[in-house]
């Protein structure tokens, strides 16, 4: 039976990720799991300098989700490669490394100093970052700055680029067009959902930045939605993430036309989540009578 | 730390709207005291943890108590189960109280504010088995002194004294009017309570020339330091985020005073 799969010639031993921002750099769950199971781990996003991130409250339950405004807290690109690809050093799996920035000179910063680290396998381009250039809209939320973006830090990349598209826009394959012809290797989606929480009895917004983005199985159906559309969209492969808490959920995307998948805020429900999720479909291959899961790719349709 | 699936041995409520749960699990052996656990609700509405102190730890190390009051949804749930259902918990986290920072000769003060309480018992049994010397100051709202009986058992009714918001028992006021009226003095101040006692012992605490430990609530998700979700301004640049920001499930619950800006 074959789990492993391909994106843009590096090869995962299965089709399982934790998303970026759910898992640290994997060394916050030693002991609660084996990371060396999992397909690929997506680092918590890091910028070229330290960033606050937002104040508290950052977080907020919802039902069966949570919004949460972090703002990208992070310690810098220098003890991120110190400390966190350090501890990542002889770890059986691959490691994609989330990458933020205020500016298209911030982002190609981060990825070039990647570049000669021999531990980054992959890089995932958090296009939902503000761009203060253009008066803070999300990189993310206009083609030609997507397409402006993806091209710059292709071309400065050593490693593979997955841009990672946010859903807050009307139409998702504008979107994965637009990295897909600037030559991204792959996309992945989807990134939160912009959401608000209001505390009725005290009559204000429980997170402190006022909006936050929803993960969690709430946005599953719009995430296999926005995944199919795309995977209808374009060639280059795609990494489906969204609510996905069981093996079931990560075959939806999976049938849906993703080539991996990423388990996100699972995480904090259930530490094993995500290997799990890798059990459930070996499992569920064995009771379909499926030799490779290259083979499940895509077949609705 | 580690997430377990363990069994409730009771779960009764001991007041209005306060419960008090058993839990037998291997947590137990690892367990310090002011660390907490993450109690998972079962309704799959509500997937995070809700964080709940550690208010005692067997002797035989089998088994964790925790005395929780219901707040919400969650927690409302968490009240309805029964002994011997099982119950998801993640744990020990967070870095607890150091009873050790207490020197034989020295004198601590124990503050517990409302549901803060809870938390300050395993300490004086810890400081108690140590022989060292402790007071307990208790702040409650009205006459409903929960729990009063077993702090007296732990320290001695003579080391409890007590503050109530409407002046129905004890000293009328706070955890500070009591210590200030009883002309309380002490070399180390741990405390737990709602955060204008935290401000005020903070204070307290430099003008007497304590050193002040300080248990924080934030709100969680992950409760193993993966988010970035729970964290409190510090006033210096700490080494895992170098910005100040502390991470309040693995750098606390539990801050020196002096280290954090509320
Ligand atoms: C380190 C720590 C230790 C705690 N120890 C105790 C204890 O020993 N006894 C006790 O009664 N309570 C304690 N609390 C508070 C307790 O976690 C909340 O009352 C509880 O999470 C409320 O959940 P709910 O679903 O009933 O409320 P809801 O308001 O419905 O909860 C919604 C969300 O907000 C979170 N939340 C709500 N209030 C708080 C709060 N005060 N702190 C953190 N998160 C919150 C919940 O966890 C949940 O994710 C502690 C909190 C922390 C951070
Ligand atoms: C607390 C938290 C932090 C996140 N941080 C990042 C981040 O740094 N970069 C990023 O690209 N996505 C980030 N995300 C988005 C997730 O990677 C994922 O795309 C999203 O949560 C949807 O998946 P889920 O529903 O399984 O959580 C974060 C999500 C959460 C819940
Ligand atoms: S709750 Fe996630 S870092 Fe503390």
């Amino acid at each position: 039976m074959n789990t492993s799969v391909q994106i843009a010639g590096v090869e995962f031993k299965n089709p399982v990720m934790t998303a970026s921002g759910t898992f640290g750099s994997g060394m916050e769950y030693v002991g609660l799991m084996d990371i060396t199971r999992l397909g690929a781990l997506i680092t918590k996003g890091v910028a070229l300098t330290p960033w606050e991130g937002n104040p508290t409250p950052r977080v907020a339950e919802t039902s069966s989700g949570m919004l949460n405004a972090i703002g990208l807290q992070n310690p810098g690109i220098d003890v991120f490669c110190e400390r966190d690809l350090k501890f990542l050093e002889g770890k059986d799996t691959k490691v994609i490394v989330n990458v933020c920035g205020k500016t298209e000179e911030e982002y190609v910063g981060v990825v070039e100093r990647l570049a000669d680290e021999k531990r980054v396998d992959m890089l995932e381009i958090n296009v939902s970052c503000p761009n203060v250039k253009e008066g803070a809209i999300a990189f993310g939320q206009n083609s030609k700055a997507l397409f402006s973006i993806t091209e710059k830090v292709v071309k400065a990349a050593k490693q593979p680029v997955i841009m990672k598209l946010s859903p807050n826009v009307t139409d998702i394959t504008e979107m994965a067009k637009a990295s897909e012809a600037a030559g991204a290797d792959a996309i992945s989606l989807i990134n939160t959902i912009t959401g608000m929480k209001i505390d009725v009895e005290r009559k204000r917004f429980v997170l402190a930045n006022k909006t936050g983005g929803l993960s969690g199985p709430a946005i599953k159906p719009v995430a296999v939605r926005m995944v199919y559309q795309c995977a209808q969209a374009v060639n280059i492969p795609i990494i489906g993430m969204g609510g996905i808490a069981t093996a079931e959920d990560a075959l939806e995307f999976i049938l849906a036309g993703a080539t991996a998948v990423a388990v996100g805020m699972m995480n904090f429900h259930d530490p094993a989540a995500s290997v799990k999720v890798i059990d459930g479909i070996e499992a569920y291959m064995k009771r379909h009578g499926i030799d490779d899961i290259n083979s499940l790719r895509g077949v609705v349709s | 730390m580690k997430t377990e699936i363990a069994k409730i041995i009771s779960n009764r409520p001991i007041t209005g709207g306060i419960y008090d749960m058993w839990i037998k699990t291997t947590i137990a052996k690892e367990a310090r005291c002011g660390q907490f656990i993450g109690v998972y609700p079962k309704d799959g509405s509500r997937l995070l943890q809700r964080p709940i102190s550690i208010c005692r730890i067997s002797d035989d190390k089998e088994s964790l108590r925790i005395v929780y009051r219901v707040a919400g949804k969650g927690t409302d749930e968490i009240s309805s189960f029964k002994a011997d259902e099982d119950i998801t918990i993640l744990g020990p986290c967070g870095n607890g109280f150091d009873p050790d920072v207490l020197k034989i000769g020295q004198t601590a003060l124990l503050l517990g504010g409302g549901i803060g309480l809870p938390p300050m018992l395993q300490l004086g049994y810890e400081l108690k088995n140590k022989c060292l010397d402790f007071k307990y100051v208790l702040g409650y709202r009205d006459s409903d002194t929960f729990m009063l009986d077993e702090y007296e058992e732990c320290a001695g009714a003579g080391n409890v004294i007590i503050a109530t918001d409407d002046g129905s028992k004890g000293v009328k006021g706070t955890v500070i009017d009591a210590i200030n009226a009883n002309g309380l003095k002490a070399d180390v101040i741990y405390a737990c309570g709602p955060m204008p006692m935290l401000r005020a012992v903070k204070q307290t605490s430099e003008q007497m020339g304590a050193t002040a430990f300080i248990s924080l609530e934030e709100r969680m998700a992950c409760g193993v330091g993966a988010c970035l979700g729970c964290v409190c301004k510090t006033t210096k640049k700490d080494d895992h985020s170098k910005v100040n920001n502390a991470r309040v499930c693995v750098e606390g619950p539990v801050f020196r005073a002096e280290d954090v800006q509320i």
